[in-house]
């Protein structure tokens, strides 16, 4: 006779009904709801070995891929590393002038002279003007010295590879349109995560975000043709082409960008802090400002350096809207050349182990190591910050 | 599946059209350099193609510099170059390939300046040009305009118009910091249009929206425009030739090619695009 246990009132009702119905169950004393028996089954006890993983040739294979796949990723990014420097390294060894040998004196072979015809001339004057100094392929050395100078003339006799202009002339562009982009993206998504009405919402961001499909070429040339001739107009300044029309160009293209990350930060703030604050009597946009914003300031940053990073690397539109001179001033009105354009410019004219492809590699190692240093920040930032923060950190 | 499929179908579809061209057995000539030539290098390419439809030409722009160096590494047949190539270049071609290269003449032009349509200056010297470029006149009242500054347009230094004028006009000396380097002549010609005060040079063939000023030897000599009849005498300061450069003498289609460019057909292309022929 089964006793009654106080721990399994309703099984032991159950049993009691079954009992009286006359169907023969198994002993329940030992049994509970981890293992189950059914009936018909053996019964077993539940042991360590179960535990253990079965080898399955399918899910090994999908695993082994998946992380051959991740580690060909971080692999591409180590690599891109190793070569940019690897190309770069050669300027701290230093390079001499190389003095053109043999061929100075052996004279060019000519194909088709007889169908040139006689004339006095272009050929006199090509004799009376041309002189041997040696312009393109010189090759000069990219000591400190010269690279600290301040003028950049890499195709001349004494070729300068003066960089300063050309980091100056980045910076001054970038921080021109991120002054540009930054309140219009921000105030739009504060705008959108906390004024809008749903409808907006759906529309807003992605209409913000198809700007950021705009390539970057279609916006340079469109500066180049309308939108400079309407600045000068409007302004009146005097160079055309410089880093003010250059940063407003690029802000077209950084506004996305933070405006994406502003916006999710922004999203992400907790409802109960802006609920709070409009229980207690604030009016909406004091909520946004003086509550969801500060709340949301580690992503807000992390969206702005992002974009820096975004501005500071981009070719086209500066290639094409600040007029390329490698001057160095504070003025932005003037044309600014920067480390980007250069390299995108010069790039394919250079032949590789020259000294002028050493320190276009070199450009391109300072500007990968500082982008890259700004994303790993603004990640890292967004990741310890803003995660802590709402985990309750 | 049906996605497998059909990934399968593309991937074969694409590499039959590539192989075709190797399978019919085309001849593949590639064509870089210098961007005042690449108007007249593809009006000459697509001429010859359409009469010989086994040849297939590739011309792309990027600057002298950057046909010559394809040509040191040995990514093009022909460079097409508006300067002469440099001895320090032939030697690096000669470490490479053991060979000098071979230049060939292949049109003449006429180096233009260009200034604003609505520019009041007609004429200036080599000395002007020189000293405007390197930045020593800075306001176009010392060359005869008015009290404005100048704006400088040049080319990027991947260019054999920029190292031409440099050779030849700034005998050598640094551009001025302040000169704007724009990609092309096209480039140079669009900026100058828009800009009332700006200068600029470049080949002969692009001219719109701007003038072209007459060039004078020094400031005693007449002034000459750069057009056929002065370029042929001499009498237009500035003038060059247009080279093609290869590594070896020509032969086989590359040799085929190049005659029919420096034979009358090639010439008559010349004129047309706005440049002058060789004889």
């Amino acid at each position: 006779m089964l006793t009654a246990k106080a721990s399994e009132p309703s099984v032991r009702s159950k049993v009691d009904k079954t009992e009286a119905e006359g169907v023969r169950l198994p002993a329940l004393s030992t049994k509970s709801f981890a293992n189950p028996v059914h009936p018909g089954s053996p019964v077993r006890r539940f042991i360590k070995a179960d535990l253990a993983k079965r080898f399955r040739l399918d899910e090994f294979l999908a695993e082994k891929l998946i992380t051959l796949v991740a580690f060909i990723s971080l692999a591409t990014i180590v690599m891109i590393f190793v070569f940019v420097f690897r190309e770069a390294a050669p300027i701290f060894s230093g390079k001499s002038v190389v003095e053109a040998t043999t061929t100075q004196t052996e004279p060019m072979e000519t194909y088709g002279d007889e169908y040139v015809g006689k004339s006095g001339g272009a050929a006199n004057s090509q004799n009376q003007n041309f002189i041997s100094v040696e312009t393109a392929g010189a090759e000069g050395k990219a000591s400190l010295s010269n690279l600290l100078s301040t003028t950049w003339q890499p195709v001349s006799s004494q070729p300068k590879y003066g960089i300063v202009p050309l980091v100056v002339g980045s910076l001054k562009v970038t921080l021109l349109a991120i002054l540009f982009a930054a309140p219009i993206a921000v105030l739009a998504a504060l705008f959108t995560s906390s004024f809008a009405p749903k409808w907006a919402k759906e529309i807003l961001k992605p209409a913000i975000e198809v700007l950021a499909g705009f390539p970057s070429v279609v916006i340079g040339f469109f500066t180049l043709v309308t939108l400079a001739t309407l600045l000068q107009d409007f302004f009146g300044y005097q160079f055309r082409l410089n880093a003010f029309v250059g940063g407003a160009a690029m802000s077209l293209a950084v506004i996305p960008i933070v405006y994406t990350v502003a916006e999710d930060a922004l999203a992400a703030v907790p409802r109960y802090m802006s609920e709070a604050s409009l229980a207690l009597g604030a009016t909406k946009w004091q909520t946004a400002f003086f509550v969801t914003l500060p709340a949301a300031t580690p992503g807000v940053f992390a969206a702005l350096l992002l974009g820096f990073g975004r501005a500071f690397g981009e070719t086209m539109i500066v290639l094409m809207a600040t007029g390329n001179a490698a001057l160095l001033s504070l003025n932005f009105l003037e044309p600014v050349r920067t480390i980007s354009a250069t390299i995108g410019a010069e790039m394919a004219e250079v032949v590789f182990g020259d000294t002028h492809y050493t320190v276009l590699y070199f450009l391109g190692a300072i500007l990968f190591v500082f982008t890259f240093t700004l994303n790993v920040v603004a990640e890292v930032f967004v990741r310890q910050r803003l995660l802590k923060r709402f985990r309750g950190g | 599946m049906r996605s497998i499929m059909m990934k399968n179908a593309v991937l074969i579809v694409a590499s039959a059209i590539a192989l075709t061209s190797v399978l019919r057995g085309e001849e593949k000539i590639t064509v870089k350099g210098s961007d005042t030539m690449v108007i007249l290098a593809q009006r000459w390419a697509e001429k010859y193609m359409s009469a010989h439809p086994d040849v297939v030409i590739q011309v792309t722009g990027g600057g002298s510099g950057t046909g010559i160096s394809a040509l040191i590494n040995g990514t093009t047949d022909i460079c097409n170059a508006s300067r002469p190539i440099k001895p320090s270049e032939r030697d690096k071609l000669k470490t490479r390939y053991g060979s000098l290269g071979v230049e060939i003449k292949s049109a003449r032009d006429g180096l233009s300046v260009y200034v604003n349509e609505q520019s009041p200056v007609k004429e200036l010297s080599l000395q002007q040009l020189k000293d405007i470029y390197t930045s020593k006149t800075t306001n176009w009242k010392d060359v005869g305009g008015p009290d404005e500054k100048i704006i400088l347009y040049g080319r990027e230094n991947n260019s054999g118009t920029y190292v031409y004028f440099k050779d030849n006009v700034l005998l050598g000396d640094d551009y001025s910091s302040s000169m704007q380097s724009m990609p092309g002549t096209a480039a140079v010609v669009n900026a100058v249009a828009k800009d009332k005060w700006g200068i600029g040079y470049g080949g002969a063939a692009y001219g719109k929206g701007i003038r072209e000023v007459k060039v004078k030897k020094d400031e005693g000599s007449p002034a000459y425009a750069p057009t056929l009849e002065n370029i042929k005498s001499g009498n237009y300061p500035i003038s060059r030739f247009l080279y093609l450069y290869v590594k070896n003498r020509p032969t086989g289609a590359l040799k085929q090619y190049i005659d029919w460019i420096l034979n009358d057909e090639g010439q008559k292309i010349v004129s047309e695009v706005g440049y002058f022929p060789i004889r």
